[in-house]
């Protein structure tokens, strides 16, 4: 428990130093939102803007995930960590709960946004959005520390961004209704976990009360969040060649 | 075999497909500087990723403190630098050694007794990645001393490091070993190697010469070091030994 909130305030601190970061972090979902607010009519722009918020935070926080993870590797401290009292879980934990606050954060003022000043509207609570969002960071960590195990260099960490994120936007429901999809293809989304996570936040879109629906479509993204973090775990090796 | 606090028992590594040690033997007597000196590629990080327990092994043994070597329990007791700078370099000193002392469960203390130990106090608030070379490694020093292990591996500490401080660092690692902490200590500079209580030459992956300094030298029939390596290589190397 000690060493996983140490880990925890260490990942936290060194997201604090790099300023430009955070401002990215906070800064970029806004714009990108606001310029769908410009492209679409208000109509579209709601279930739009709803899924972006749940596209946002697993794609970013996937993307530094796998670089600072890589970053662990290449520099040493994952192999100087390993020689230390710290349990692997611990390290993956850690990452875990960090870029998790740093994404509840994010999605908290992009939701102020998008609610008070992009007139985005859901029947359901905008707790319950913020609350996916942050799964879906999460998701976006355990996946990202994963796919950093199949990198050497920087070059290929980010190029596991279009292989392992890409087809999740694109067969999420985002593009082409699920309903719409050849049946092959709805096959392969019902087996992506951000098929759930997206569909979770139409529920509260669509509903005043949370549904068994969305309860259920977080336990999945849970489910999914704790299988890649056990197989990241399989990854991280003591012993190395 | 009580003051032995690190054996190595024919120890066969390969990394990629090369055989990097070759049925290594040594051991390393406790509260004491061993050196162990080779030139680059002869295998001494490999030798110490193994007494750390991070290095996969062919066939042999590490017995470190009387367990196998990467066991749980010496994690406590072991503090390990690694050749090139192994800290965060976007935290300061300071919270990069009170890091690795909360995983120790230590506290702030310990983590700024270790920053003027290794001479960073006036740098303490500085970020890692913006300090020198020489500090850089001083950082990833206070790092791998900040638990005050039994055991202290540590890979070329001294490098790019000025006279004044490498002799400072030097004088440290004799108070460690005072204190009854063992101490490896790789180096590929010769003069250091006069501040060891044992020195272990290694070359192509195999021991050359396990022995006090002076006796290192007397064996080779030479007062300077640097010869007496050159010495022990050339006897090695006579007719019946096979390459």
């Amino acid at each position: 428990m000690r060493t996983l909130v140490a880990t925890t305030g260490r990942i936290l601190r060194q997201l604090r130093h790099d300023k430009r970061t955070i401002g990215l972090l906070i800064v970029v979902p806004n714009l990108l939102l606001t310029l769908l607010y410009f492209m679409f009519d208000s109509r579209i722009f709601n279930g739009l803007a709803l899924t972006m918020l749940g596209i946002f935070p697993f794609l970013i926080m996937f993307l530094i995930t796998s670089i600072a993870m890589l970053r662990e590797r290449t520099t040493g401290t994952l192999e100087r960590l390993l020689t230390t009292p710290l349990r692997k879980t611990d390290l993956l934990f850690g990452y875990g709960i960090a870029f998790g606050i740093a994404a509840t954060i994010q999605a908290a003022v992009v939701s102020v946004v998008a609610y008070l000043f992009l007139g985005m509207d859901t029947l359901g609570s905008p707790g319950y959005v913020i609350l996916i969002a942050a799964a879906n960071a999460v998701l976006g960590v355990a996946l990202g520390l994963l796919a950093s195990a199949f990198a050497k260099t920087e070059f290929q960490a980010v190029q596991f961004m279009p292989v392992i994120v890409l087809p999740q936007i694109l067969l999420c429901g985002l593009f082409v209704a699920r309903e719409q999809m050849a049946g092959w293809l709805q096959a392969i989304s019902d087996v992506l976990p951000l098929t759930y996570s997206v569909e979770a936040l139409q529920e509260v879109g669509r509903f005043a009360n949370p549904t068994s629906t969305m309860w259920r479509d977080l336990a999945i993204v849970g489910g999914a969040v704790i299988v890649a973090l056990v197989a990241a775990a399989a990854t991280l090796r003591r012993r190395t060649p | 075999m009580e003051n032995t606090a690190i054996e190595v028992r024919d120890l066969v590594v390969h990394r990629g497909k090369k055989p990097v040690l070759h049925g290594f033997s040594c051991a390393i007597p406790a509260g004491s500087v061993t050196g162990l000196l080779g030139p680059s590629g002869s295998g001494k990080t490999t030798l110490m990723r193994a007494i750390v327990g991070v290095q996969l092994v062919k066939s042999g043994t590490v017995t470190v403190l009387g367990k196998p070597a990467g066991d749980k329990q010496l994690r406590h007791e072991m503090g390990y630098l690694t050749q090139a700078p192994s800290v965060y370099g976007d935290l300061t000193v300071r919270e990069n050694a009170r890091y690795f002392a909360a995983l120790y469960g230590l506290s702030h203390k310990e983590a700024d007794a270790a920053i003027k130990d290794v001479g960073l106090e006036e740098a303490k608030n500085q970020l890692v990645g913006d300090l020198s070379g020489g500090q850089h490694s001083r950082a990833s020093l206070a790092c791998a001393i900040v638990s005050n292990p039994k055991i202290l591996v540590l890979d070329e500490p001294t490098v790019g490091q000025d006279p004044v401080l490498r002799d400072e660092l030097w004088k440290r690692f004799r108070g460690f070993a005072e204190a009854g902490t063992t101490l490896l200590v790789s180096s590929h500079v010769m003069d250091e190697a006069n501040r060891c209580d044992r020195l272990l030459l290694i070359r192509e992956g195999k021991l050359i010469a396990d022995d006090t300094p002076a006796a290192v030298k007397a064996s080779a029939g030479t007062d300077d070091l640097d010869q007496a390596f050159l010495n022990l290589i050339r006897a090695g190397e006579t007719p019946g030994e096979t390459s």
